[in-house]
């Protein structure tokens, strides 16, 4: 909503300047986003003191001053002015200034004197044609304030974020009254009609016109009034001059007149030429499937009967509420006129300018309702207004088809309920006050409040919104910020959240970085497709985390980034659906890439080696770990692209693989990763007591072994463990080898084996004996022979 | 040789000995200054000694302090040289001490996340635990048990991505709270982060999906003042001392209604072009918990009252690196995420 600060006043005596009342406005009522000033022309014209004026040596007429435009400098100004006085305050066009004629202002010397710059006439600032004397200026500013700012010469523009539940504050005088409860005024309406309503119907001939609502669903309150010998022309400066300043175009004065009750009064009127209204009727109906109408914007338009239109006797002439038809508008030839004043079906309207794509001014309002039970009023405030502006007299009886709903039972407001609600006692009268200052009726009763919430306020419609309207009238800066005793929330983190943490900080430490990219995808199933999707290409839900990270590499690739290594914790969409709605079931998954170098570039090592699937397996084996920290993980090979598949208690949690990515001839492999976090009930590790830091020294036996190809490392781990016995503290494979010295079909793994006792030094005669069943085992059970040097 | 004749030569020696150590650049120069000067076998001051029998016997003892007096200078000297000397490997390579340490990469947290977990902590402070809900939600839980009229403009600010005539994903964090009431008694106090979607076209300053923080305190008691007192300690908190204000809001769950604001964090109030002058800059949503969002999600909203409240971490996020463009935060771009991950 854009207010103008002039048209507010109309309504109400403000004494605030457009950015106090900003503040007001947004402290009590509705956020003002921005103050805009019009006349931006005048902007380098500030106040200007004139500090010495003598008469010029060589001229009758002009004057030598020196003025303080506030930059702490004097400027010497010429001035021809009669009225130009010593001390006194004047609009001054520093040198530069363009004014708004499109004079550029330069320093030059006029007769000998130096002048740099100018005292302006009202004729020169555009702000009316006096131009006997410079305009002085009886304000409380400091010379070189922005004049603008100073004095409300053209207007400001307050753009008023007008939340749903407020339809009332979709107008001026809705506004004002806001304006006039904060500040302690009255509000009363314009007096530029009078504000006693003339329904006196003119004498003479009547133009019969027949008003039927067969659509009173659509329609609840349909009113006309017939004005007749108007002249259509030009609008009075004060009207156009408003239509103009909230961004509207002065269109005629009967056109504007229309508008003019919208931004003023929050009514959309129609008005219609009533000699092109065939057949004497006006029909308010349903429109039928396949009916056309040109609206005022030139688009034909086709209808159908979920709308509600405004026909005569043949054809539509208006889309009700939303546009009229360009067939019945009012032009320069138009003598009398038809004004309709209405209230639509908010729902309806709703749906009929989403069918049609056509938002307007009226539809916005009849969307979130008008205030049928002022309908009337107004009605005959505007046709005064027409004939106030465009000449012409009442015709006919007005029409209405509106019956008056019974009065809704008042709300009970509590005065217990205002204190528990708030936390702090509002005084009653206080709160009497507050509600009644914005048009409230106010009943008290015994502990209680008995509320009428005016007619212009559907959106109250119980305790609770009364309550707010108290507080916000009273102020929230005024309640308290002081910390009460609360008591602390009863539940637990979620679950999922813990494990999430653990992952991101062993992912981190692994030196990823986090990626929180889009979740949609290209492709899907069914159940995962967006019905209205912003992108044909992304309009789908993911199963998988790899998919969206696949994107982020190609990305980085595009952009000559060849290290990545992100990592995402997320939502995925399973092919089943949630336990309690018919929504897709969803998990939360984490996963990760990684390809380029293993670590940063240094001197010493001046060819990194890249990211492999060993290093994958370790981050996903150290990522299940983090999420599942009492499992045990393991990776078990797995086919094709995907390499391993994730294992933590016996259940597949994830895997790692080989990501297929677009990807430059540079680019070194990818890997990926991805965990299910709600693969398994993640529960923390318990905690294991500390085992004694071993006081016996170890003995440690190296065996290279030759493995048939087929036999992998695991089963040789396997029995190497079982035949070896509780003394091997620890086995690792350090070397695997093929080629010179190998026979075909054969690998070489070497293996590190460390023994231990606990409670003495090992001989080496029994090590000796160990290793000899090792090997012993190995032969019979695996064919595996030791490797001879 | 003379007692007179021995204390000229000492000092000469001190003279000799305070020019020979500062003559050596080197550990290696100090270290043949050293010999020449204490050296055991052929060192000035051994010379020197060797002559104290000469002297007689009266003279001994005085000439005998001369010669510790400046034996404790002539190592006082070396000490102090030597520490004023940069060691050389004495063999091997040399090493340049200049060359860059080797490094390991850094992982680090997204932005947004970094927001979301210093937000969490202030507010676990606050007896506050986290709850998390589903992204792909129903009418029902999304408008419907949140009070949102059917079919009311307070829907356009909520421009809905639609899996089917019933699922859709959710617009705000507020289901959870739904879901949190259904399953806890009070006290509730829960921080509930999340990803929520809005049909909005991907530009500099819009996002289909962003992440939110939605906060819900139920109990006996509550009021007004428990949300504005908590929300500006949150606020002193997390941006340091700062000013706030409340101003009345509309949202169908809640009533009454207030959006808080800080200070600008870029003018600190004095008004500039991204507070529009107004020298505030809006950070949350809030409200006390309308009754019928109480009995929806199965209260009794004459026993309990409850405050809650919406943010955007990802606007906080923007704010404070200075972000120009919101897509930035869903790149993924190395060069990026490696500046404001932490």
């Amino acid at each position: 909503m854009n207010a103008s600060y002039r048209w507010l006043r109309d309504f109400v005596d403000i004494e605030l300047s457009p950015t106090q009342l900003r503040d007001l406005l947004t402290a009590r009522c509705a956020t003002v986003d921005d103050v805009v000033t019009l006349r931006q022309d005048l902007a380098d014209v500030v106040i200007g003191r004139v500090v010495e004026a003598e008469p010029h040596p060589d001229s009758d007429h002009l004057w030598v001053t020196k003025v303080d435009a506030g930059k702490g400098v004097l400027h010497d100004v010429v001035c021809g002015a009669p009225n130009v006085e010593k001390g006194k305050l004047y609009p001054f066009a520093p040198v530069g200034t363009v004014l708004p004629g499109g004079l550029k202002l330069e320093k030059r010397k006029i007769r000998g004197a130096v002048s740099e710059g100018m005292l302006c006439s009202a004729r020169e600032l555009g702000l009316g044609t006096d131009h006997q004397g410079i305009l002085a200026l009886d304000v409380d500013a400091q010379p070189g304030e922005r004049f603008i700012d100073v004095v409300p010469v053209g207007d400001t523009i307050l753009v008023v974020d007008v939340l749903p539940n407020r339809p009332d504050l979709l107008s001026h005088e809705g506004l004002a009254r806001e304006i006039a409860a904060a500040t302690g005024k009255k509000m009363e309406r314009p007096s530029h009609p009078p504000a006693v309503l003339t329904r006196a119907v003119a004498e003479g001939d009547t133009p019969k016109i027949e008003i039927t609502v067969e659509d009173t669903e659509g329609a609840p309150r349909y009113m006309t009034a017939i004005v007749r010998g108007v002249t259509v022309g030009p609008s009075p400066e004060w009207l156009a001059s408003r239509i103009e300043a909230v961004g509207g175009r002065s269109v005629s004065n009967v056109v504007d007149v229309t508008n003019y009750m919208l931004h003023g009064f929050g009514q959309p009127m129609h008005a219609f030429d009533l000699a092109r209204l065939g057949g004497g009727q006006v029909v308010v109906r349903r429109g039928k499937n396949g009916e056309k109408l040109v609206t005022l914007d030139g688009v034909e338009r086709t209808l159908d009967d979920s709308m509600t239109i405004i026909a005569d006797a043949t054809s539509p002439q208006a889309i009700g509420g939303v546009i009229g038809g360009k067939g019945s508008e009012v032009t320069e030839t138009t003598t009398d006129i038809l004004i309709e004043a209405a209230a639509f079906d908010p729902q309806r309207i709703r749906a009929t300018r989403r069918k049609l794509g056509l938002s307007t001014d009226a539809s916005y309002r009849f969307e979130r309702g008008v205030d049928v039970s002022a309908i009337e009023d107004l009605l005959y405030y505007a046709a005064e207004l027409v004939q106030r502006v465009a000449g012409g007299s009442l015709g006919g009886p007005s029409t209405d088809s509106y019956e008056k709903p019974a009065p809704a039972n008042p709300i009970r407001v509590r005065l217990a309920r205002i204190t528990t609600l708030l936390g702090e006692e509002i005084p009653e009268n206080f709160s009497i006050a507050y509600l009644s200052s914005v048009g409230f009726g106010v009943e008290p009763e015994k502990d209680a409040l008995m509320v009428r919430p005016p007619s212009f306020r559907q959106d109250v419609i119980g305790e609770a919104e009364v309550i707010e309207e108290i507080a916000r009238l009273h102020g929230y800066e005024l309640f308290s910020s002081e910390l009460r005793p609360y008591r602390p929330g009863s539940r637990r983190d979620a679950p999922m959240h813990t494990a999430a943490s653990r992952v991101r900080d062993a992912a981190v430490a692994a030196g990823l970085l986090e990626a929180r990219p889009m979740p949609f995808v290209r492709e899907g199933i069914e159940s995962h497709r967006v019905r209205n999707p912003l992108a044909e290409d992304e309009a789908y839900l993911r199963t998988s985390l790899l998919d969206s990270l696949a994107r982020r590499v190609e990305y980085n690739f595009a952009h000559m980034q060849r290290n990545v290594r992100l990592f995402e914790i997320g939502t995925v969409f399973t092919h089943e659906t949630a336990a309690d709605t018919s929504a897709p079931a969803e998990r939360i998954h984490a996963a990760a890439v990684i390809v380029g170098d293993r670590r940063p570039q240094h001197f010493t090592e001046p060819h990194p080696p890249k990211f492999d699937e060993w290093d994958a397996k370790g981050l996903g084996e150290s990522i299940a770990r983090a999420a599942f920290p009492a499992a045990s993980v393991r990776c078990t090979p797995s086919t094709d692209a995907v390499l391993w598949t994730i294992i933590a208690d016996e259940a597949a949690i994830g895997l790692v693989r080989r990501l297929t990515v677009d990807a430059p001839v540079w680019a070194s492999p990818v890997f990926g990763i991805e965990i299910d976090l709600e693969a398994i009930i993640a529960s923390e590790a318990a905690t294991r007591p500390y085992v004694a830091i071993p006081a016996m020294p170890a003995m440690q036996v190296d065996l290279a072994l030759l493995v048939p190809e087929d036999v992998p490392s695991s089963d040789v781990a396997d029995a190497i463990r079982q035949a070896a016995g509780d003394m091997l503290e620890s086995l690792v494979v350090f070397d695997e080898f093929r080629g010179a010295g190998i026979p075909d079909g054969q690998r070489s793994l070497a293996w590190a084996l460390t023994f231990r006792h606990p409670e003495r030094t090992l001989r080496d005669k029994e090590i000796q004996g160990r290793t000899s069943k090792i090997l012993s085992v190995l032969e019979s059970k695996l064919g595996i022979r030791q490797r001879s040097s | 040789m003379t007692l007179d004749e021995f204390v000229k030569a000492v000092s000469a020696l001190d003279t000799h000995a305070s020019a020979l150590v500062s003559a050596a650049t080197t550990p290696a120069e100090l270290e043949s200054a050293r010999n020449a000067l204490l050296g055991r076998k052929n060192g000035d001051l051994s010379a020197l000694m060797k002559s104290l029998p000469s002297l007689p016997a009266d003279d001994r003892r005085e000439a005998g302090a001369a010669v510790n007096r400046v034996k404790t200078t002539i190592e006082e000297l070396l000490a102090n040289r030597a520490g004023s000397l940069v060691p050389v490997a004495p063999s091997g390579p040399r090493i340049d001490l200049t060359m860059p340490a080797r490094e390991n990469w850094k992982g680090g947290r997204h932005p947004v996340t970094v927001v979301i977990e210093e937000i969490e902590s202030i507010f676990r402070e606050l007896g506050f635990t986290i709850a998390l809900g589903p992204e792909a939600e129903t009418e029902w839980y999304n408008f419907t048990s949140l009070n949102f009229p059917e079919n009311h403009p307070a829907m356009d600010m909520h421009d809905t991505l639609y899996l089917s005539d019933e699922v859709l994903l959710r617009t705000h964090t507020s289901p959870v709270q739904i879901r949190t009431m259904q399953t806890t008694k009070p006290p509730i106090r829960i921080l509930a982060p999340g990803n929520v979607y809005r049909r909005d076209f991907f530009d500099a300053s819009h996002a289909p999906m962003f992440s939110q923080i939605e906060g819900l305190a139920v109990d006996e008691g509550i009021g007004f003042v428990d949300l504005k007192a908590t929300l500006t300690h949150f606020a002193n908190r997390f941006f340091g001392g700062t000013k706030t204000r409340f101003r009345p809001s509309y949202f169908p769950f809640t009533e009454p209604s207030a959006e808080m604001d800080v200070e600008c964090q870029i003018c600190h109030g004095s008004g500039c072009s991204s507070c529009k002058n107004t020298g505030w800059m809006e950070i949350l949503g809030s409200g006390m918990v309308h009754p019928n969002v109480l009995i929806a999600a199965g209260l009794d909203a004459e026993r309990y009252t409850g405050w809650a409240f919406g943010m955007g971490p990802a606007r906080i996020a923007m704010l404070r690196y200075k972000l120009p463009d919101i897509r930035l935060l869903y790149d993924s771009d190395m060069r990026f995420l490696a500046q404001v991950s932490s």
